[in-house]
């Protein structure tokens, strides 16, 4: 397996970790009324989940496993896959500090971390497909 | 990959495209409120993004990857997969429209339950092909 698809599917098993553990104190927060706090981190919960782990462990296991881009670059752009992957942790992790900060504090300078999250992990959408686009093939 | 891993592929990448462009935009319109109807673009963000996305490429490299059924048309009957395909897209347009129109149709039920037959077909497809490897 190559090292990046080693990191995309490690983060992810760190983030469905973390959603786990989240999901213990969303629940939590009802009996205990110091988790309140944690009612802001419902967004986050879901994202956890849904990019942080299965998308990237799609990515990780697409760029592994997908046909050969070409005999001499059997994977396509790397440092493509490489720039997906900061570009989508950095993302969501501006997004997991930003948004329960801002929900927190409305209408502060936290705004600005949500905003680079949603530049980044646009970009890591569009060129993780410009990257595993030419390596779907069809052979039947 | 088989041409039906290829079409289930491209277009969960064509619904990743369009449903991270529509997170990034109610996530630019929650830190700057700029566009309030924005918001009513959230279930159609996570109907591209869960169904269109995740459940559509997950079925595609299934299809791709599941032990082959010998030979002879190796991946069986392509029929219910074609029958997954368009019931899943015509189901997550349905229910991802039905909050913007008002209809005497229960869309997002006719949606959900086109959905929901997509899933079926597909596990008929692929029950008999979940087995060990190489078993003739
Ligand atoms: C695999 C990808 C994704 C999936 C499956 C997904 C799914 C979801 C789900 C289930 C919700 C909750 C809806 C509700 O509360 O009823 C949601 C909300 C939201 N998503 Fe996503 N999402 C994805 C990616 C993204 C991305 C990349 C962004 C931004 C760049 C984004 C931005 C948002 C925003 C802003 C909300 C609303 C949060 C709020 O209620 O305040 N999503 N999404």
């Amino acid at each position: 397996m190559p090292a990046i698809s080693r990191w995309f599917i490690k983060a992810g098993l760190v983030y469905f970790l973390a959603a786990m553990l989240l999901a213990i104190g969303l629940k939590a927060q009802f009996s205990f009324p110091v988790l309140r706090f944690l009612a802001f981190f419902n967004p986050v919960y879901y994202h956890l989940l849904t990019v942080g782990w299965i998308t990237q462990i799609i990515m990780g296991v697409s760029h592994w496993m997908f046909p050969r881009f070409s005999r001499e670059k059997p994977r396509g752009n790397e440092a493509l896959a490489w720039l997906v992957f900061v570009l989508l942790n950095a993302g969501l992790l501006l997004r997991i500090t930003g948004e329960p900060m801002l929900a927190l504090n409305p209408g502060s300078i936290w705004n600005t971390l949500l905003i680079l999250s949603a530049i980044l992990q646009w970009l890591a959408g569009a060129l993780y497909i410009r990257a595993i686009w030419p390596r779907l093939k069809e052979k039947p | 990959m088989p041409f039906l891993s290829l079409i289930l592929i491209r277009t969960a990448l064509l619904y990743l495209a369009i449903g991270f462009t529509l997170g990034g935009l109610i996530l630019l319109n929650k830190a700057v409120p700029f566009q309030p109807a924005l918001w009513r673009l959230l279930p159609l963000h996570v109907e591209f993004t869960l169904v269109g996305w995740i459940i559509q490429f997950v079925m595609g490299a299934a299809y791709w990857m599941l032990p082959r059924l010998g030979q002879y048309r190796p991946r069986g009957s392509d029929v219910p997969v074609w029958g997954t395909i368009i019931c899943l897209n015509a189901g997550i347009w349905l229910a991802g429209i039905a909050t913007f129109v008002s209809s005497p149709f229960p869309l997002e039920m006719a949606g959900r339950m086109l959905e929901f037959a997509a899933i079926v077909l597909f596990a008929v497809h692929a029950w008999p092909r979940v087995r060990p490897f190489g078993e003739g």
